[in-house]
């Protein structure tokens, strides 16, 4: 009996919060299929005839797809990179036995601990001295560069807990150590490849930080760059903006719902951090 | 002879480290370095180039313009570790308490829970910001329909008292699934004997909560402390959507992320441009007290893992 009651309770906190969570969400949702007066005189129900106005206007009359596909661009080559670069490292990282190697990987950890923003002021001078403030370019190695600690991290520990014997075969069949990294490591590391690609991912797609600083010019403005911009001019009509939130959110959150655990597992391990 | 042969193999693993150190190191490691080196530094150009020694330090905490924003920006940013740590936290340790239970249905709340953690913290401070607006928004509306007839029209993040605490409970609501995770990982790491041994003695859930649970948990509540410390230090994205980067009303959401990103990079009024030999300062005053709340984490882990 009194299990049963704690168990209701449990219920009703979780609902409660729940409720809490997804309300912010499920009127974003339905207010941008909303004309504006509907949208202020009913918040909270879902429209009896959709207006698709508000998307057709941000799809077809408006930059947005240019800014979604710059961030996708952005997105794709640093996860590409970071994944190449960083599996290559901690694949030596995780056989090399020495000072050298504890050092190198006690150095990329340190970045763990410590947030690139505070970097920013000689990010900025470096990037623009190589000519790249207000391009996209200039986002990519500075974006690697922030992944990087993370994802030697995660992948070195990763190959450590690699079963040694697959490996050891391999060396006695003489195979080279970048035969072995292509054929037998990166086919084994897959999963942890999915979470360090998920930490950037999230990182990099809802960055405003960087952005910002760069000051991109108008055909390079990253998806939430362009969102700060809308959210400016658009603000006295609430359709558009709800529809340009809805947009630069839906793709992710229909990813995560696709694969919430790989994605719970990702940002709690990129969050710990160390 | 061996190993000196080894050490000079064509393949040596030093070699496969080399891109990501080169990327690494000239875009993350050094720049850190070097914004600290350059606090030292002054200068209108691009890069300060005059060395000045502690001056920028002297001008960040004597300069009334420099030294009032700094307090306020400290005490803001304790305001928002305050209500993370009182509410995001401790509502994480609720849900991962019910959530490490046998309920049905748990791993669809565990998703809902978590979901605004993979929202754009910009998206979400946008959105709390239509939410809270004093005459459409939905918070105001229904307040109202309950009768709560004062806060018609109420400008939540209008007013200097209230405007912080709403931008740390938008914060809050956003975060409250990764310390769900962590302690939900922690309650699932104890061993069911203990709690079996505990309920067999008549020990009530309660009791045992707090009796039993709670303590062995000691070091996962440092480590959720810990990262929200570094978080809300490093904060900005929210407060630039939800008030703007000037802190707005009269700087009572100022953090210290606004306060670096004005001085240091965007330029704060009444000087429109950026000082970067004071703001590279301000970043190695946030450096420090990162280092500092670290610091006190692992000297208070190895103690408590020494008494065990």
């Amino acid at each position: 009996m009194r299990h049963r009651r704690t168990n209701l309770i449990h219920y009703l906190i979780l609902l409660a919060w729940s409720l809490i969570v997804l309300f912010p969400v499920w009127t974003m949702l339905v207010n941008s299929l909303k004309k504006q007066l509907d949208i202020f005189r009913d918040p909270f129900v879902f429209p009896p005839s959709p207006n698709l106005a508000g998307y057709r206007y941000v799809l077809q009359d408006s930059d947005f797809l240019l800014y979604c596909w710059n961030t996708l661009f952005v997105v794709g080559l640093t996860i590409f990179v970071t994944l190449f670069i960083g599996s290559l490292a901690s694949y030596a990282l995780a056989f090399w036995k020495g000072k050298a190697s504890k050092f190198l990987y006690l150095l990329f950890l340190s970045g763990i601990m410590i947030p690139i923003r505070l970097g920013t002021i000689n990010i900025f001078q470096i990037v623009r001295s190589l000519g790249l403030m207000g391009s996209l370019y200039g986002l990519i190695p500075v974006y690697i560069a922030w992944g990087l600690p993370m994802a030697v991290f995660v992948l070195t520990t990763f190959i450590q807990e690699l079963p040694r014997e697959l490996i050891e075969v391999a060396e006695i069949d003489g195979a080279s150590r970048m035969r072995i990294y292509s054929n037998i490591i990166v086919p084994l590391i897959r999963p942890a490849l999915g979470t360090v690609a998920i930490i950037n991912l999230i990182n990099i797609w809802n960055d405003i930080w960087f952005p910002l600083i760069f000051n991109l010019k108008e055909s390079h403005r990253t998806l939430m760059l362009g969102v700060t911009y809308f959210f400016g001019t658009y603000q006295t009509d609430w359709t558009k903006v709800l529809v340009v939130l809805t947009l630069a959110t839906l793709p992710i959150i229909l990813l995560y719902i696709l694969m919430s655990k790989q994605f719970i597992k990702g940002l709690t391990a990129g969050a710990i951090k160390g | 002879m061996a190993q000196a042969k080894r050490r000079f193999r064509k393949d040596h693993w030093f070699f496969f480290t080399i891109p990501a150190l080169v990327i690494y190191v000239w875009f993350m490691a050094f720049p850190l370095f070097n914004s600290m080196r350059m606090s030292f530094y002054q200068g209108t150009g691009l890069i300060p180039t005059q060395f000045v020694g502690l001056q920028n330090y002297v001008e960040l905490f004597t300069n009334p313009l420099f030294r009032d924003r700094l307090l306020g920006a400290l005490k803001n940013t304790c305001i928002l570790f305050a209500i993370c740590m009182g509410i995001q936290n401790t509502l994480g340790l609720l849900f991962a308490n019910i959530l490490a239970g046998r309920l049905k249905g748990r791993s669809v709340f565990r998703t809902i829970i978590f979901l605004p953690a993979t929202m754009s913290v910009l998206v979400t401070g946008f959105l709390w910001k239509l939410i809270l607006n004093p005459h459409w928004g939905a918070v105001n509306q229904i307040l109202v329909r309950f009768g709560l007839k004062q806060f018609e029209g109420y400008p939540w993040l209008g007013k200097p008292e209230t405007a912080m605490i709403m931008v740390g409970l938008v914060t809050a609501w956003q975060w409250v699934g990764i310390p769900t995770m962590i302690f939900l990982a922690g309650f699932q790491g104890i061993s069911e004997d203990v709690l079996e041994a505990a309920s067999i003695d008549g020990a009530s859930a309660l009791q045992i909560f707090w009796k039993v649970k709670l303590p062995l948990l000691t070091p996962v509540i440092g480590l959720v402390a810990v990262m929200t410390f570094v978080g809300n230090f490093n904060a900005f994205d929210i407060v630039f959507a939800m008030t703007n980067a000037r802190g707005a009303p009269e700087y009572s959401t100022d953090i210290m992320g606004t306060l670096f990103y004005r001085i240091g990079i965007a330029g704060q009024h009444p000087v429109a441009q950026p000082n970067m030999g004071v703001g590279a300062s301000i970043a190695t005053v946030i450096f420090f007290i990162l280092f500092l709340g670290v610091s006190m984490w692992m000297y208070f882990r190895e103690r408590g893992s020494r008494v065990q």
